[in-house]
């Protein structure tokens, strides 16, 4: 539904010769019809500039972007202003933004009509499917309120039945949550989640927290310094042994052991969550197993267990145990003890950009 | 002078004056919003960045805003002539005031359209408005409030013009002012003319300040 391919956008600071920072380093996206798509990374990874290319509000420097089979880098034209082309293909492409960017001087419905009078529809027309949307947000009885007299909640609600107005097929969220208490966020993201499942709304998000990807996505994707470094659909990445976007996703916490034993980390999900394969492994090898850590979580709508455990002896000498559990279908990664490692890989948090300089955000370089 | 004898000249310096301040500001509105649109919008950054555009506009407004009203009053008589007819009376002075006005005038829009959140800007060009769009339907109603409040201001300085454009031929208060007021002494007609443009000025202000009230009232939280 969306693909963007060897997508760049090089941005100079200050005049004209200014150096080169580079917010999109050749990403190559694709997002499914139909699926929720999750980008994930820190202020200045890029993300803002990758959704802000999407629908051209930034030009991009080179690559192109296909949002549902028209290319619209090829709509796009040579100069700064948007052609009627692109403006027209703008129109089904809904977006949603992190400070909702309702207009204070209009009413809420008259905010929601906004993109119908771009679409020249008519008064009634409008109004019919203003009230239609307010509905469906759960907002119909605030349609001729003004937007400072709601709350932020709310006000998202109305970003999203206005983004919703001339039927796109793909929605665009621009860190919709970020603004918003966890409470109200979990209530946008099952809204969100709602209209992608009743209309079948393809959905690209940038977000910085990993419990929007863990609540909503079908897919996502880890972007570093301007390039995407992992991605996948969020059954994929769990699969994915070492992938530090399933470790945010689904952090196992416990202290690391001294020398003399082997921890490593089991992962469940499908079948093996219901299997008893701990006191299988245990029975098997007669082996005293300790469990440091464990949680079970909903991860784009699947169970999954995770599980540090600890085996007596060195990783040598638990070589048989570790492939018994691989052959019960588990997930096995051996977590380097105290000796090698000198701190405890982060839990909640993304993996952490390598050096400062990672942070150059895009808007220092504006 | 009695009071009977000043009532007169007072009141027909007041008709005067209003006729020259509310249709020069008329002019001054009409002229000036699209200038001031025109400055933002071809800024660097903005929406139809146009540097050589800016700099002309920025430049003529610049030196409109630089000359002494009395200068620019004497120096616009042969343009003034040419489109009224006359250089002299309430109707030929409508044209300096206004000219004198537009720069002021668009410099305020200037600003008050700068201070629209550019998110919004962004979020009706992700829907798909063309730049006309933006401009009717975000920058100028989300302006407005500001754009009432420098239209007060530019009505007040056009009161403040409209006397002086008195000392040159023109009618109102200000010629009033100086006819009788000065060249005869009469103080007490002075001060009655003093007394009764603050009087105007006040209500101007009062008015400006209640048309943005009602407009801001409801954008503000309840």
């Amino acid at each position: 539904m969306i693909t963007t391919t060897g997508l760049t956008k090089v941005y100079r600071s200050g005049r004209s010769r200014g150096p080169e920072i580079t917010a999109l380093d050749g990403v190559d996206l694709h997002v499914r019809e139909g699926e929720v798509f999750g980008v994930v990374g820190r202020s200045g990874a890029g993300k803002s500039s990758l959704i802000r290319c999407v629908n051209l509000l930034e030009r991009p420097t080179a690559g192109t972007v296909t949002v549902d089979g028209t290319d619209l880098t090829a709509l796009a034209g040579r100069g700064r202003r948007a052609g009627k082309e692109l403006r027209r293909a703008r129109s089904s492409i809904g977006m949603v933004f992190q400070h909702f960017n309702l207009l204070s001087s209009r009413t809420v419905q008259d905010n929601v009509e906004l993109p119908l009078e771009i679409l020249g529809h008519s008064a009634q027309k409008r109004s019919a499917r203003a009230l239609e949307l307010l509905d469906l947000v759960g907002l119909a009885d605030k349609a001729k309120v003004y937007p400072a007299q709601l709350s932020g909640g709310q006000k998202q609600r109305v970003g999203i039945a206005r983004a919703l107005a001339g039927n796109p097929k793909v929605l665009l969220s621009d860190e919709a949550t970020s603004a918003l208490d966890p409470e109200t966020t979990r209530s946008i993201l099952g809204l969100l989640r709602d209209i992608n499942q009743q209309l079948g709304l393809t959905i690209l998000l940038i977000t910085h927290e990993m419990e929007v990807v863990k609540t909503i996505c079908d897919s996502a994707a880890l972007m570093e310094r301007g390039r995407i470094t992992e991605s996948g659909t969020v059954g994929e990445l769990l699969a994915t042994p070492g992938s530090r976007l399933a470790r945010a996703l689904f952090p196992v916490d416990g202290a690391v052991a001294g020398p003399g034993s082997t921890v490593i980390d089991v992962t469940f999900h499908g079948e093996s969550a219901t299997q008893p394969v701990i006191s299988q492994l245990s029975r098997t090898y007669n082996i005293d197993i300790s469990i440091l850590g464990a949680a079970m979580d909903t991860v784009g709508g699947r169970q999954i267990g995770r599980m540090r455990i600890e085996l007596p002896g060195a990783f040598e000498e638990n070589v048989v145990p570790v492939g018994f559990l691989r052959e019960q279908g588990l997930q096995v990664e051996v977590v380097e003890t105290a000796e090698t490692v000198a701190g405890v890989p982060p839990t909640a948090d993304l993996p952490d950009a390598t050096e400062p300089s990672a942070a150059l955000t895009e808007e220092g370089a504006k | 002078m009695t009071w009977s004898e000043m009532q007169p000249l007072l009141s027909q310096g007041t008709l005067d004056t209003l006729y020259m301040v509310l249709w020069s500001a008329l002019v001054t509105v009409v002229g000036g919003l699209p200038l001031g649109v025109l400055l933002v919008l071809t800024d660097k950054g903005g929406l139809l960045q146009n540097t050589p555009v800016n700099k002309v506009v920025g430049v003529i407004v610049n030196i409109g805003r630089s000359l002494p009203f009395i200068i620019l009053l004497i120096a616009l008589i042969p343009f003034t002539t040419f489109v009224v007819g006359t250089f002299i009376g309430p109707t030929a002075m409508i044209v300096p005031l206004a000219i004198g006005a537009i720069p002021f005038f668009a410099r305020l829009v200037e600003t008050a359209i700068r201070e629209v959140d550019h998110g919004l800007v962004e979020a009706v060009q992700a829907m798909g408005g063309s730049i006309p769009t933006i401009v009717r339907k975000v920058l100028l109603p989300q302006a407005l409030p500001s754009i009432v409040s420098g239209t007060t201001t530019t009505v007040i300085a056009l009161i403040g013009y409209s006397a002086m454009a008195g000392a040159v031929g023109g009618e109102g208060l200000g010629s009033k002012a100086v006819t009788y007021g000065f060249q005869r002494f009469e103080n007490g007609f002075m001060i009655a003319t003093v007394v009764v443009l603050i009087l105007i000025v006040t209500v101007i202000q009062l008015l400006g300040d209640l048309a943005v009230r009602l407009l801001t009232r409801r954008t503000r939280t309840a």
